[in-house]
């Protein structure tokens, strides 16, 4: 059982043909049909929900770990900008917060700083950098900023933990010395490595207006630090 | 809204209207005619209007089926209506969030955008230290208004300055703050006077018709804090009692008279000026003096019990001790009044 088709006709005749086709409804038509299956390639390689929580935790510390060893290495690169995140920042500040706390514990007075107010500075000291940053002209993003700003806290944070062990032992006026060093050597590798990212976002002839507010904001940090 | 590209042919006469035009119309464009949203007084766009009322009644309805979805669960009956009405109530929905997503991001933009103060943050560094320069010189001339610029990046910056040259004054000097963190106390001083006393003196400018505006205030008295954020570094490093008084009388009379002299310069009328001086330099003086004053009582204290007659006034016994450490420091002056009391015997 064939079915009837019309065979290429002249333009002008086009429909000539196809008075001739006839099928009767019980002749079956033969051939096949594909129905075109969305790719699911792409999907997996987006698709992150199905993965065990470890490999995403995994994921996440290692990605967090990296722009560790890139604040470390402070060289001219993207990364830390391109894939930004907040967890760096906030397990330093929570880390210094707890530490620089602990120290007000030991004394009878309200001399140091709370946890809340650790928090609050750092937090709204970036957002406040970040602001002016955008209003002098800088091409760089909020978030972005932030991050930058979070994660080159981390030399304060060894510092912190290089002057509680300083404290532990060694006589008064020697741990002083030692203390100041060690700040002031990591207050400016901050300010160092945070210029090295941003700087290249801002317009050139205005770097020194968005570098000084940095310096302020770890000069404060690390003067809760060495007075704590 | 003007209507899509077909045009409004108001050709029908009858109080009913036609149907052809309107409902080609409203099938086929997706625009809906704003003007004619709410007219339902027998025009030809009648039909327009019930369109419009029936999206909403259904929008209702789908709320309401979806309000109820979660009470009605496996109800079966309700399901039937649910299935035609479900997916028109989430399209319907979701044009409602589009809608109030596209207001809310608009107003947003128009009041938390910080565009507005992007002209006033165009400096350049080279403007800025001449600025700071230009704050200690005061101008003579006062029958011409004098240029004020109209900045708040230097004044911003200043502020913050002067925030962590008070902490590093309160931590050697031990302050304790009771209620009250001193992050909070420095920031809420700085922030407060800037902001407070700017308000006030352009209160009273209004008052006294003067010519300044609320940036230039700002801006001015922003800049007048460079004299009191380099005093007060000087001395909480320094400590001589006749030292802050010299400094407070030069620095901060300097960086006060250029101030007031810009204030004078744009108002007239002897008592309108005598007033804003006055005022003016009241308060910016009596600043600094309390900034000095008020953060220092402690370390003062502790200088008196170091100070023997026969000593000499320079005892910079551990001026940045923590305050963990101020029963050593008491130990220090125990023996040191002692050491004093041997010397003056001898």
């Amino acid at each position: 059982s064939t079915m009837h088709v019309p065979t290429a006709a002249p333009k002008p005749n086009i429909f000539a043909g196809l008075s001739d086709v006839s099928i009767s409804g019980d002749i079956p038509v033969e051939g096949e049909i594909n129905v075109p299956v969305g790719t699911p390639i792409q999907d997996k390689e987006y698709s992150t929900l199905d993965e065990p929580v470890k490999d995403t935790i995994l994921r996440d510390l290692k990605a967090v770990g990296k722009k560790f060893v890139h604040v470390m290495y402070p060289k001219k690169s993207s990364a830390l900008l391109r894939d930004w995140d907040l967890w760096g920042p906030l397990l330093l500040c929570v880390t210094l917060a707890l530490m620089l706390q602990g120290g007000s514990v030991n004394s009878k007075e309200d001399g140091g700083p709370q946890f809340a107010e650790v928090f609050v500075i750092i937090w709204f000291g970036s957002v406040i950098i970040t602001l002016n940053s955008k209003l002098l002209g800088g091409t760089i993003s909020f978030f972005q900023s932030l991050c930058v700003l979070g994660y080159c806290i981390m030399p304060l944070t060894v510092a912190m933990v290089v002057c509680r062990l300083v404290l532990l032992g060694g006589s008064w006026r020697f741990s002083f010395i030692v203390r100041l060093i060690v700040v002031t050597a990591s207050f400016s590798w901050s300010t160092f490595a945070s210029t090295a990212f941003l700087a290249d976002y801002q317009p050139p002839n205005r770097k020194a207006l968005v570098v000084y507010p940095v310096f302020l904001f770890y000069f404060v940090i690390g003067w809760m630090i060495l007075t704590v | 809204k003007m209507a899509s590209s077909d045009g409004n042919k108001n050709t029908n006469t009858e109080p009913w209207g036609g149907f052809e035009d309107n409902i080609i119309q409203g099938t086929g464009s997706a625009v809906i005619d704003m003007e004619n949203m709410d007219d339902t007084s027998g025009s030809s766009f009648e039909d327009m209007g019930e369109m419009h009322q029936r999206m909403k009644e259904e929008e209702e309805v789908a709320e309401e089926a979806e309000a109820t979805e979660e009470e009605t669960g496996e109800d079966g009956e309700f399901l039937g209506i649910k299935g035609i009405k479900g997916q028109l109530g989430r399209q319907v929905a979701d044009e409602v969030w589009q809608a109030g997503k596209r207001q809310a991001s608009k107003a947003f933009n128009l009041y938390a955008n910080i565009d507005i103060l992007r002209p006033y943050f165009d400096v350049e560094p080279m403007q800025v230290r001449n600025r700071l320069i230009e704050s200690m010189i005061p101008i003579r001339m006062i029958n011409f208004p004098q240029k004020i610029a109209g900045e708040l990046y230097g004044p911003m910056m200043l502020v913050f300055t002067l925030v962590a040259i008070l902490l590093h004054g309160m931590k050697t000097s031990g302050t304790v703050i009771r209620e009250g963190t001193l992050m909070g106390t420095a920031i809420g001083t700085c922030f407060g006077y800037w902001l407070g006393v700017s308000s006030f003196i352009y209160f009273l400018a209004y008052l006294c018709n003067a010519q300044i505006t609320m940036l230039q205030m700002l801006s001015l008295l922003g800049y007048g804090l460079f004299g009191h954020c380099v005093v007060l570094f000087v001395t909480y490093n320094v400590h001589f009692h006749s030292l802050f008084y010299i400094l407070w009388l030069v620095v901060g009379g300097l960086s006060t008279l250029r101030m007031v002299a810009a204030v004078i310069s744009r108002t007239v009328g002897q008592t309108p000026r005598l007033i804003l001086c006055g005022t003016l330099a009241a308060l910016h003086m009596l600043f600094l003096l309390y900034l000095h004053f008020a953060y220092h009582k402690i370390v003062e204290g502790i200088l008196d019990t170091l100070e023997g007659p026969n000593m000499p006034p320079i005892q910079r016994v551990a001026r940045d001790l923590p305050v963990v450490a101020t029963a050593a420091m008491n130990a220090v002056n125990a023996t040191v009044k002692t050491l004093g009391v041997i010397l003056q015997s001898q």
